[in-house]
């Protein structure tokens, strides 16, 4: 019995210490698990960010095996391809001149557009295997991969022609899918003669011919802005904005502050939908008056405001200040779009999609997918939900007001025409002279089920009524085939 | 027809090191060597014709078949290896013999690949280690007086160290070596396996408050010669290697987190101390933004592991050599891109079954000395290898240890074959430990049952004789 009793714990301190090595074993062989899925997971992940990187030299070693392949529209037009000129050399094509300038880009000088956004698919090649091997025996390149965008030839040349000289930039997107149908901006440039031009754009401080105005142009949103306020209004008061009145005496007054409607207009008695129709200045200060700023803000977050957004193209930041701090004037020049309030045309064409596609943003893309040199889909990409940002009732409200707008309001020459349309305008003023303003429009057609959305706008220009509405209509027109 | 050769050799080459990584984890299934031997066998075939078909691409991308003779001597060399430790030692593991032959052949290949005149210089190297990798488990088996030798590994470990702070000549901002006649030593790697000997010979007796403060203060000692000579990995290794051995050594978990917590204090006042400690640690927060500096060497990394996909960009496809001492510190981003994840994966669990037969080893040791020293050693191998593929992949901070076996380094590659032969050692006393605990088990169960028998025997004697005397009581009584 004794010696037993002695025995135990020898042999328990025995197993202690066989079980500690174990847990140290175990502990290891995790932390490996974690470091190979780690290593997995990251290379996987980075390699097209990685290759793009310009320290990284395997995008030479590609270059020299592969000619870098063609960008196609949706319905196959070439829109930039690699040929070889009579020294020999590689050179660059874009049949399109200046029209695809900015959305397809270029590829040399740090690379804009889908030259960028794509440069991983167009220096690899994914030919057959046969083919490369006869390749191989004539010592020549292998063909890149082709990239197919989502971007459409006829909507491109009747944006761009219809924006004409001035400075401004169009965006034509689908909102059911996020496709981006068509990309102006304004003034443009000859891919083809970007080195050429490139030390003298870069000497001029001036110039923003570089800049995709789509994307990274901020402008005052001013009265298209008046969606947002309204979405606002109607969050705050569900039951109950449809008995909204104001009289409109042409301004309203706070301490120093005074807002005018738009060239001294007077409105008069207005409801809710006929102060957004009209885009009454005045009855909408008015509304941004009686906003919880709090509730605001958090709208405006969701809205994408002072956010990042996840874009695979360059883009800026849009701004708008609203907080518990924010003084009733600028509430004023908040809820009509003025004051330090800054937006892309992107960003409101992402709002405007939302509202047509019952409250969910979908990702805007612009690569739709990639072939290899023998018609074979290497990676296609399809349309995701981006968020969702208004609820499907407040969507149909929206949708609602902003038909308002063609049948009643600033936008009445969409009105009457064999596809209905919705929308909004805008004349944003900027700069210290009374009047300069640019001419904004972003909305949908067809109004009960959109199926293309427009954001337009022309730097300088005028009142949005008058000059971005004809514009929409010239895009609508082509893309119903009017 | 090369592209054809070099394209399918991509899958072949893939699929080989998968199946092998496979059958190291599946010899775990049987307790017993021999039943193991079917699995070893298979594992055998899948490293030669895995490393036949790397020299093949090599071959046929270079173009020159001259490389063939450089294959077959590293052929002849690794089956001898295999075959003469089967031979001397029957006892021997032979996961581990199979797995650090195969670890060599990868990095053979790897280094032909990147630079022939070193992979030739690694060969030789090799060969001579793996000759004295052949004689120590023998002398592991033999001198029981290893054991007692506590001061001499003490004073021989900080004296190398020493040596090399005070006169090594530095490489790359680090003091790591000096030469004696001509050949360049690293004491750092040898002094590992010293170190761990030491620890075990001054904890296997006892490990109360007195032995863990002496052992504390030289592996201080060690520790601090080595971030004055500014070789972090090194000095990381000899803690985590201390503080898990006294944890092992004393049962005591409070040991482990006093440990972690002076190690994370140590290695905050390092950071503030130090500046090339911080600027390792900002290369490693965001190298992108140290691109063109401190942050070269991890980002060229990173493209490298990035570019080769599941299956690589095949050898000699890749540009590797853009990342400066690809062949040393970065050859596991090397192999990831001209070999893919796949095999870059299969490697580590290559590292790991080895680690894993190690700590099983320890586990079944009976004698604590060679309990610790399998234990200790383990945990060497197996650290390294994470600061080294970790610090190549921003996983942790970039330390600057060698990928043991697979990368280029003579001292590295000496002291890991030394390594894995005193585990061989500690094998084969664990199999002499268990024939003898057999024999006693038996020799117990002959004496119980003898024992068993005369007391049976006795018992019966004594009811006899009761029952006899009971007769006469009752006869009495009546």
């Amino acid at each position: 019995m004794k010696k037993e009793k002695n025995l135990n714990p020898k042999k328990t301190k025995k197993n202690k210490t066989g079980r500690q090595i174990m847990s140290v074993t175990v502990f290891f062989t995790c932390l490996f698990l974690a470091l190979a899925g780690y290593i997995t997971h990251y290379s996987v992940t980075h390699q097209q960010e990685l290759i793009n990187n310009s320290y990284n030299g395997r995008q030479q070693m590609l270059l020299a095996q592969n000619r870098r392949g063609s960008i196609l529209s949706a319905d196959g037009e070439i829109l930039a391809k690699t040929v070889e000129n009579e020294d020999g050399e590689e050179v660059r094509e874009y049949p399109y001149g200046n029209l695809f300038s900015h959305v397809v880009g270029y590829s040399v000088n740090g690379r804009l557009g889908v030259e960028a956004q794509a440069n991983y698919y167009l220096i690899n090649s994914n030919a057959p295997l046969s083919q490369k091997a006869s390749l191989d025996v004539n010592n020549e390149k292998y063909p890149g991969d082709n990239v197919f965008t989502t971007l459409d030839v006829e909507l491109q040349q009747v944006a761009s022609t219809a924006l004409g000289v001035y400075k401004g930039a169009i965006i034509v997107t689908e909102p059911s899918t996020g496709k981006i149908l068509a990309m102006v901006s304004k003034p443009d440039f000859n891919p083809e003669e970007i080195e050429a031009i490139w030390d003298e754009l870069i000497a001029d401080d001036d110039s923003s011919i570089l800049l995709n105005r789509a994307t990274q142009g901020l402008y005052p949103p001013g009265s298209t802005f008046k969606i947002v306020t309204a979405l606002e209004y109607v969050r705050q008061n569900p039951d109950t904005f449809g008995n909204y009145n104001y009289q409109c005496n042409g301004a309203i007054t706070r301490g120093e502050d005074r807002i005018q409607c738009y060239h001294g207009s007077v409105h008069n008695s207005v409801g809710f939908t006929r102060s957004f129709a009209k885009s009454c200045n005045t009855s909408f200060a008015n509304i941004g008056l009686s906003l919880n700023r709090e509730n605001f803000a958090s709208t405006l977050d969701q809205l994408l405001f002072n956010r990042e957004l996840s874009l695979s193209m360059p883009y800026s930041q849009s701004n708008v200040d609203v907080s518990e701090d924010t003084s009733e004037s600028d509430m004023m020049q908040v809820s009509i779009g003025q004051g330090t309030t800054s937006i892309t045309p992107m960003h409101l064409n992402m709002i405007t999609c939302a509202i047509a596609n019952n409250g969910t943003l979908m990702k805007p893309y612009v690569v739709e997918h990639v072939e290899n040199c023998a018609g074979s889909t290497i990676k296609s990409f399809e349309p995701s939900v981006y968020k969702t940002m208004l609820s499907e009732e407040e969507a149909a409200i929206m949708r609602d007001l902003m038909t308002n707008v063609v049948t009643g309001g600033t936008a009445s020459r969409l009105d009457g025409l064999s596809y209905t349309a919705a929308g909004k305008t805008g004349s944003a003023e900027y700069g210290t002279v009374k009047g300069d303003s640019h001419a904004w429009f972003t909305g949908f057609a067809p109004a009960e089920n959109p199926e293309v959305c427009v954001t337009i706008i022309i730097e300088g220009a005028g009142a949005g009524g008058d000059y971005a509405v004809p514009i929409a209509k010239r895009i609508f027109d082509a893309y119903f085939g009017v | 027809m090369e592209l054809y050769i070099s394209e399918f050799s991509k899958y072949v080459i893939a699929l080989l090191i998968a199946l092998y990584t496979f059958e190291s984890f599946l010899v775990f299934r049987f307790k017993d060597e021999k039943k193991r031997s079917a699995g070893y066998m298979r594992q055998t075939i899948f490293m030669f014709a895995l490393h036949f078909s790397c020299f093949i691409v090599i071959c046929f991308e270079t173009g020159d078949i001259a490389f063939l003779f450089f294959y077959a001597f590293q052929q002849i060399v690794l089956y001898a290896t295999a075959m003469l430790f089967r031979l001397l030692y029957p006892a021997s593991n032979r996961l581990l013999v199979n797995n650090f032959c195969t670890l060599l052949s990868i990095g053979f290949v790897m280094l032909t690949r990147l630079s022939y005149k070193m992979a030739v210089k690694q060969f030789i190297i090799a060969t001579g280690s793996l000759v004295i990798a052949l004689i120590i488990p023998f002398f592991v088996h033999k001198f029981k007086f290893l054991k007692n030798l506590q001061w001499i590994y003490a004073l021989v470990g900080m004296a190398a160290l020493g040596i090399v702070l005070i006169l090594g000549q530095t490489t790359h901002g680090s003091k790591l070596s000096y030469s004696i006649a001509g050949i360049t030593f690293q004491p750092s790697e040898f002094v590992k396996i010293i170190f761990v000997f030491y620890i075990a010979s001054a904890l296997y007796k006892a490990s109360g408050f007195f032995e863990i403060f002496t052992t504390a203060v030289v592996a201080g000692v060690h520790v601090v010669i080595l971030v004055c000579s500014k070789d972090l990995g090194s000095a990381l290794i000899f803690f985590v290697v201390y503080v898990l051995m006294v944890y092992i050594a004393s049962g005591k978990i409070r040991y482990l987190f006093a440990g972690l917590l002076g190690g994370s204090t140590a290695a905050y006042i390092a950071f503030t101390v130090f500046s090339h400690v911080q600027v390792r640690v900002q290369a490693w927060k965001d190298p992108w933004s140290v691109i063109d500096s401190a942050g070269y060497q991890i980002t060229q990394s990173l493209f490298a592991i990035s570019s080769g996909g599941w299956f690589g960009l095949g050898l000699y496809k890749g540009t590797p050599d853009s990342i400066p001492f690809v062949e040393a510190d970065f050859i596991f981003s090397a192999i990831a891109e001209e070999l893919g994840i796949i095999f870059a994966v299969c490697l580590i669990l290559i590292c790991v079954s080895s680690f894993i037969m190690m700590m099983n080893i320890s586990a079944h040791l009976k004698d604590k000395f060679y309990q610790l020293t399998a234990f200790g050693l383990g945990v060497t191998y197996i650290f390294q290898i994470f600061l080294t593929i970790g610090g190549g992949t921003k996983f942790i901070p970039l330390t600057g240890v060698t990928l043991p076996l697979v990368s280029y380094g003579g001292s590295s590659v000496l002291t890991t074959l030394i390594l894995f032969s005193v585990t061989e050692g500690l094998f084969m006393i664990r199999g002499e430990e268990e024939t003898i605990e057999r024999q006693k088990r038996k020799e117990k169960k002959r004496k119980m049952r003898k024992k068993q028998k005369a007391l049976q025997k006795l018992a019966e004697a004594e009811r006899m004789i009761r029952d006899e005397e009971g007769e006469e009581f009752e006869s009495e009584e009546d």
